[in-house]
This record gives C-alpha cells, structure tokens and sequence, in this order.
C-alpha cells in the first residue's frame, strides 16, 4: 500500500518537473526563433534551468523510493 | 534501502582510483593536449594575425606606390611645362634679339648707302667736273678749226662718256 | 515461452545481464531445475531482478547456462576485527541466501542479498547462518566490506579504458607538437576537450581562473560519459549500473563540493555568511539556507546522475520484463523495439549527464571564485 502511494507521489513529482521543464523548453524555442544567432546561449541556460528543476524532481523521486522501500 | 544507501567499500575504491585518475590525466594528458592546442591555437592566431598585417602592409605600398607615381606625373608635367616656358622664352628673346641685330644692321646698312650714295655723288661731281673740264677743254681746242669737226667730236665725246 | 524455445533462447541471450539475477539458484533445487521455470515465480520476481541488476554484487555475471550461473569471481577483501581477509567470491558458490559459509582466518562469512556477514554458529530453519529479526533483517554483524565488487571493477575498466584513450592521445601531441592535425584518437577527442575547455570551464569560470579547472572538468567529463556508456553495454566489461549507484555519484560530488569551497574567494563566502546589499535581519535570515545551499548543490548533482541512469536502468528492465509480467512472447516485439528507442535516449542521456555534471560543477565553482567589481 505505501509502495502505491509511493508511485503516486513520483508521478505527482514528474508531472511537475514535466510541466517545469515543458516550459522552459518552450520559452527557450521561441527565443530561439526570435534570435537564432543566440541559440548557443539559450541552450546552454536551457540545460542549466532544466537540470535545476530535474534536481527538485529528483527529490522526490528518491524520497517516494525511500517511502516505498521503508514501507515493503 | 540499498538502493539509496551509499556503500562503504564503492566509496572507498571510487575516492583512491578518481583521486588517482585526475592526478595522472592531469599531468600525463591534460597538460600536454591542452598546452599543444594553445600553441596551436597561438600560431594559428599569430599566422593570421601576420596576414593580415601583411595585406595592410601591401595596401599601404600599393598607396605609397600611386601617391609616388602621382608625384612623379605631377613633375614630369611640371618639368615639361618649364621646359616648354623655356623654350617659348629663349624663342621670344631671340626674336626679339634678331629684330634687333637685323634693325641696327638694316640701319647701319642704310648708313652706309647713305654714305656711298654720297661719296659716290661726291666722286661722280667730280669726276663730272673733270669730265667736263676736260670735255670744255677738248671743245675749245676744236672749235677753232673746224665746226664739222666739232660735232664729230662733240659726239666722240659723247660716246667716251657713254 | 514454451512455443518458442528458440526465440526464447535468443532472447535471453541479448539480454543475459539484465536477467543475471532472476532466479537465484538454490542448491537443493537441482533435481527439480527443468527449462522452463514457472511463471509465477518470473512474475513475481519481476521487481527483485530489476533491483538486484540495478545493484552491486560480488561477481560479476555473464549468463546463465542451463541454470548455472556463469559469472567472473571476483575478490572480497574484508576489514574484520582480526584484519584484513580475502577471498574469491567464488568461494560462495553463487549462494547469495546466507546458506554457503567460507572459513578463513578462523572467520566465517555468509553471504547474504549481496552482503558480506559473520555467520551464525547455527544455520536457522531456512539452512541459512543468518540471524533474523521480526521484520527479516539481518542481527548479524558485517565486517567492513570493501570487496573488488561488480561495480569497483567496472570502475577499473573505465580508468583503465580512460588511460588507454587519453595518454596516447597525448603522446600524439608531446611527439608531433603544435604544428601537426591531429590524428586518430587525438582527432576524436580534441573537438570535445576545446567544447569542454570553452563552453563548459571558460564560459562559467571566467577569464581568469578556467585553466586551473579545465583538468578537472575534463576528467570528471570524460570518466562519467565512459561509465555511464559502460553501464549501457549489457555484456562484460560493461553492465554494471556504476555511475547510478549513490556511493559513486557521491564521491564525485564530495570532490565537486571540497573543489568549489576550497577555491572560494572572499566574495564567495561574503555572499554565504554576511549578503551585501540587504538588511542586517534578512541577511541572519539568508545566512543559514546559504550554508545549507553549500552542500545542497552537489547533493543534487549526486542524486541527479544517480537517479536518471538508474531510472534509464529500470526503464530498460521493465520494458523487457513486459514479455514476463504479460506472460506471451508475442509482446516481445513491442517490448524490444520500445527498449531499443529508451536504449537510443540512453546513450543521449549517458552524454547529457556527464555534460550536465561538468557543467554545474563549472558553475559552482564559477560562483566561488567570482570576484565582483562593485558591492
């Protein structure tokens, strides 16, 4: 049971992390298209960003593990 | 959970062989590509940077060089306008000079006509005197005679003069 | 599965290392051992193979044959209380419940899950020296245990396969000098180490101090992107889940973390312990979650590469474990292709972290060795 609950709060870890990074991706397309000489720029903010969020994912994710495996 | 638990023996081995592995890249890899790519990045910027010194370097003689020539059109022009005041000058003052010499020699030329004119208009009264000293002289023995013989002679006088 | 033996042969061939742990082979069991194992069991075992593939062990298996595990012994080194004490893992006969004790220096050890304990003096009900509590936890005590594990070997491989890339390519340079294209190996890695060099160190480090971290960064890149593309390969010297075990990620995050603050300037720590350019009370407010930011920072990159090749790990697994939990082998062609596509997404991801690890590494120490003009 607290495995389950476990997966649910992963799944409600990665939708935000999904949304997070959906988004930067997005903004960082369309500065790209505005400024195509700057895309060098603009990815590598990009990927800094997204791996900033995809650590705050992460926590999460690593906590449901602990949740999970405390609870089996 | 063993997933998230960090195990000791992995963390050992991993600290010494990393430890290690920076160390020995460090010194036996890193340093001489990194060292050899800058070198071969200064020579290339160098190289370039010598290039394009070089065609500043061609433009500016390619500059020197019409500036030069312009200088060098501009007094050959100069040379040959003085040259051709020089000659125009020298011709005017020789005209000038030969007007001059040919005046006075007409002139003196003149004088001396004048002169023979005169020494020669001298000569021939005199001569016409004698002439006619001797002339009167002759006459006058003749006339005596004979009047036929006069006339003869006058004649003979005459064709002497002629 | 029983249609098809072939099919299924193959099958588990190519995937050999991921299934490595399935089915832990009791000893008492071989008269009972056919072809097929029943499919209960497969289902069931679904969740213990993907964590005991994802795991560290004492050997490191290749495949097995008509249910003999074949795998490379190799060595357990122990710290006891009588000192140190080696052996091969073979010496446990692929028992991993406990039940094979190995006698040395007057020591006797079990193996249990992957863990190294002073046996009992008496085997329990089970047949296995292991001393239990309610909940099934071993009361055993361990000896310190830093064995040449699947995982230290696998570490081995990758230096030894980074000194086999990196010190000829050097050579190539110390013999040719400047004024020769690269060539060969040289050729391969020169574009990366300038990417590195010049988008990584110089573009977060500064002008002024990148040269002096470009050695490390380069090392930490190179070493990561080579262990996580080892992880990948599923046959020896690879399959080992190296750079998505914690222990791993967290020593090169510990460098990461004393690198940064022993190169912080005044600036730096101005910035943690005393904020300029706000009030007295919200700089006593920012002093604490900066502290705690220190080691936050490389507690993300830690738990950021051991996360995503782990999660790639058990993607993987779960895909080709869709033939077993569904019970039909006419799945098998969606589960293979859908693992061939997270395998592609794998070996970007491979490149990804370990560029994503140098780069916040750049980063910090960027931040540390920033100096600021005004303030």
């Amino acid at each position: 049971m607290v495995g389950s609950i476990a997966a649910i709060g992963a799944g409600i870890a990665a939708l935000g992390v999904g949304l997070g990074i959906g988004k930067i991706g997005g903004s960082a397309m369309e500065g790209i298209a505005r400024q195509p000489e700057a895309a060098g720029k603009i990815q590598t903010a990009m990927i800094i960003a997204a791996a900033l969020i995809e650590g705050a994912g992460l926590f999460a994710i690593v906590v449901a593990l602990l949740g999970n495996n405390v609870g089996a | 959970m063993d997933l998230v638990t960090p195990g000791f023996g992995l963390i050992f081995w991993t600290t010494i062989a990393f430890g290690i592995l920076v160390l020995l890249l460090k010194a036996f890899a890193w340093k001489p590509i990194l060292n050899t790519i800058k070198e071969r990045e200064d020579s290339i910027d160098n190289a370039l940077k010598s290039a394009e010194k070089a065609r500043e370097e061609m433009k500016s003689l390619q500059a020197d060089n019409e500036k030069i020539l312009a200088e060098a059109r501009a007094e050959r022009d100069a040379m040959m306008k003085e040259g051709r005041d020089l000659r125009d000058k020298t011709i005017e003052a020789a005209k000038e000079t030969a007007k001059i010499e040919a005046e006075k020699i007409i002139t003196s030329a003149r004088e001396q006509i004048e002169l023979q004119k005169k020494a020669a208009m001298t000569e021939l009264k005199n001569q016409v005197a004698a002439l006619s000293i001797d002339m009167a002289e002759k006459i006058l023995r003749r006339e005596l005679s004979d009047a036929k013989q006069q006339e003869a002679l006058i004649n003979e006088l005459l064709e002497d003069i002629k | 599965m029983r249609t098809t033996p072939i099919f299924s042969f193959l099958l588990t061939l190519l995937m050999t290392p991921l299934f490595a742990h399935q089915m832990p082979i009791p000893h008492d069991d071989h008269e009972e051992v056919t072809a097929q194992v029943p499919e209960i069991e497969e289902k069931e075992d679904v969740n213990d193979v993907i964590m005991h593939h994802i795991s560290d062990a004492h050997d490191w298996h290749i495949f097995d044959w008509n249910n003999h595990a074949v795998s490379v012994p190799l060595p357990v080194i122990l710290y006891t209380e009588k000192g140190l004490v080696s052996f091969m893992s073979s010496a446990f006969h692929h028992d991993d419940s406990g039940k094979e004790v190995v006698e040395k220096n007057g020591q006797r050890f079990v193996k249990y899950h992957e863990k190294i304990y002073y046996a009992s003096s008496l085997a329990n009900a089970d047949g296995s020296y292991i001393d239990f509590d309610d909940e099934h936890h071993a009361l055993n005590a361990k000896p310190l245990d830093i064995s040449i594990t699947k995982n230290v070997a696998s570490l081995f491989v990758t230096i030894f396969l980074m000194l086999i890339i990196f010190l000829p390519a050097a050579n190539f340079y110390k013999k040719n000098g400047s004024q020769k294209a690269p060539k060969g190996i040289a050729s391969f890695v020169e574009p990366l180490i300038i990417y590195i060099r010049d988008e990584v160190a110089l573009v977060n480090i500064g002008k002024k101090h990148y040269l002096r971290f470009t050695p490390y960064l380069l090392s930490l890149f190179f070493f990561v992107w080579l262990a996580n593309m080892l992880g990948l390969m599923p046959v020896i010297p690879g399959g080992a889940n190296l750079t998505g075990n914690i222990g791993f990620t967290m020593v090169l995050a510990i460098f990461t973390l004393l690198i940064t603050n022993f190169n912080g300037k005044k600036d730096y720590w101005m910035h943690i312990l005393w904020m300029p350019g706000v009030p007295v009370p919200v700089r006593l407010l920012l002093a604490p979650i900066e502290i705690v930011g220190i080691l936050t920072k490389p507690f993300a990159l830690m738990v950021r590469l051991f996360a995503n090749m782990t999660a790639g790990h058990i993607v993987i697994l779960s895909l080709i474990s869709l033939i077993f939990v569904l019970e039909t082998i006419w799945v098998s062609p969606a589960a293979v292709l859908l693992t061939v596509f997270i395998f592609v997404i794998k070996v970007l991801v491979a490149f990804l972290q370990a560029y994503i690890f140098a780069l916040l590494t750049a980063l910090f120490i960027g931040q540390a060795v920033e100096e600021h003009a005004h303030h």
